[in-house]
């Protein structure tokens, strides 16, 4: 079952996310994918994330798939224009990715290809419409398909931003041209998750909240002086500071952020950051 | 010298949807000679607007509308008429919408899309940025051009990397353009512009016609073309 119908049946989808390699040995990738197996519904594989040039979310997305792992592909707007976007699409289908999770994608200046020519043809918003498009048999321009593809659509918010209004407006078209799940930016402060929640129940569509394993306190506090709509609490921080097992606290922080925030959403999507092997342990503590 | 030309009549009318009182502006620079937003070309827009049932409480040409300080004393004398409409609509290229987008607290509408020169540039430069886009999407953004102003050119509203309404592209100096333009639409009570959904832009119309590549003084030869013409008869 794609993540659209997993929330529909009223499972608490849980999602977590890989990053593929700067180069091509993905020995320890499909190690780390291979421990989530039979724990979460889906994996998210990152497009080149931070505009860092990396191995691809699609190709990456079918060695998950040809293990029998239900893959996530995460397809950015930076790099390629609507005739690049709309063919990878189409290649996903063929390779029998179905979960498509459209972003805008970080601007190039921020990664390790400073001098790349930035693309943003399209934008979120007009990659879901173009990938509904596909679905209808034509492309953006109008010319039919020979056979037409079909995909679970999803698509990000960031439920911290500050002021969170534009945020509101721009899920909501997202929502209107077919975004049927969403995955947030990290959160940290179930109180206001809750206040966002409210403020989307009108949308009628499956959240998955977003958490980023804590990794220290100077994590903690590089995040909210520099990532925007992400906020650690003092208190977070402190308990960080003051762990003698850093690992197992985060893994502690992650589960109680889950289990306190379970009840308000449809699901959760775990990023670990580079600490996908203590995924399970996090699925574990927080009983899911 | 900038070139533009009017937007389609009922994509004008689409945009002034639910306005009645509209105070037009012109300019006596480019859009004068490019016979876009002139006096001749005010007029004209006045009669199709009130053959629309529109009331026109006003108009102005400015001199050149790409210079704020004289947008700013131009409009000035027709302030009451302003403060009595709905919306301006703007007979200029990018440029001019902006400005005037800049000293008046009403919605702008721009009634021209500014043709592309591949990379020509013109005079009175403030810090509004048109990139002669050729599809002028002004109306949807309070004024405030979301292909310059935000770093990755969005159309559809921000991304989510704006911290304390900077870009985080450059966060200690450069605003986020959504967040201003979010600032300016919910400052005109108009975020309903922000909801709609913008199809994707043709850049097609970004590649300057062979006209507009060969001579910077291509309207101004038209005049001088269309006066041969009117001799000649």
């Amino acid at each position: 079952m794609n993540i659209a119908e997993l929330a529909k049946s009223g499972k608490f989808v849980v999602t977590a996310e890989v990053g593929p390699p700067k180069g091509v040995d993905i020995e320890e990738l499909l190690h780390d994918a291979e421990l989530m197996r039979g724990r979460v519904d889906a994996i998210n594989v990152t497009d080149q994330q931070s505009s860092v040039m990396r191995l691809g979310s699609l190709a990456t997305c079918r060695l998950l798939k040809e293990k029998g792992l239900e893959p996530v592909f995460q397809t950015t707007c930076r790099d390629r224009n609507r005739i690049a976007l709309q063919s990878d699409l189409l290649s996903a289908y063929v390779l029998g990715i179905e979960n498509v999770l459209c972003l805008t994608g970080d601007f190039v200046a921020l990664g390790d290809h400073p001098q790349a020519k930035p693309v943003f043809d399209l934008d979120s918003v007009s990659l879901l419409l173009a990938a509904r498009e596909l679905e209808r048999g034509h492309d953006l321009t109008g010319n039919e398909l020979k056979g037409a593809p079909h995909f679970c659509l999803g698509a990000v918010v960031t439920p911290g931003a500050d002021p969170l209004e534009p945020q509101l407006i721009k899920m909501e078209k997202k929502v209107k041209v077919g975004a049927q799940f969403f995955q947030t930016q990290a959160v940290y402060e179930p109180e206001k998750f809750e206040e966002f929640m409210k403020a989307v129940a009108y949308l009628n569509v499956p959240v998955l909240v977003g958490i980023v394993m804590l990794r220290s306190a100077g994590m903690a506090r590089f995040m909210n002086k520099n990532v925007a709509g992400v906020h650690v609490p003092d208190s977070l921080i402190e308990e960080m500071d003051q762990a003698e097992n850093r690992a197992q606290k985060s893994v502690e922080i992650a589960a109680r952020l889950i289990k306190e925030m379970k009840p308000m959403c449809q699901g959760v999507h775990i990023m670990a950051i580079g600490w996908e092997k203590k995924v399970p342990e996090v699925l574990d503590a927080a009983g899911l | 010298m900038i070139i533009s030309e009017q937007k389609p009549l009922p994509e004008i009318l689409k945009s002034l949807e639910g306005e009645q009182r509209i105070f037009l502006v012109g300019c006596k620079g480019c859009a004068e000679a490019c016979h876009t937003g002139g006096e001749a070309q005010v007029l004209e827009m006045k009669q199709h607007l009130e053959e629309e049932g529109k009331t026109v409480v006003g108009y102005t040409v400015a001199d050149f509308l790409c210079d704020k300080a004289l947008v700013k004393f131009t409009l000035k004398a027709h302030e009451a008429a302003i403060n009595s409409a709905d919306s301006l609509l703007i007979l200029t290229c990018g440029l001019g919408v902006q400005a005037t987008a800049k000293v008046v607290d009403k919605v702008t509408h721009p009634g021209c899309n500014t043709i592309n020169m591949g990379g020509a540039r013109g005079e009175w430069r403030g810090e509004e940025r048109c990139l002669e886009c050729g599809e002028c999407l002004l109306d949807y953004t309070g004024g405030i051009c979301p292909l310059t102003a935000c770093t990755k050119g969005l159309i559809n509203g921000p991304c989510g990397g704006a911290k304390n309404g900077k870009c985080e592209f450059e966060p200690e100096t450069r605003d986020c353009g959504w967040h201003l333009i979010y600032e300016r639409l919910k400052k005109l009570n108009r975020l309903d512009k922000m909801r709609t959904v913008v199809t994707p832009k043709d850049y097609s119309k970004m590649q300057p016609p062979q006209q507009l590549r060969t001579t910077i003084m291509w309207a101004l030869e038209r005049e001088d073309k269309e006066e041969k013409e009117a001799i000649a008869k």
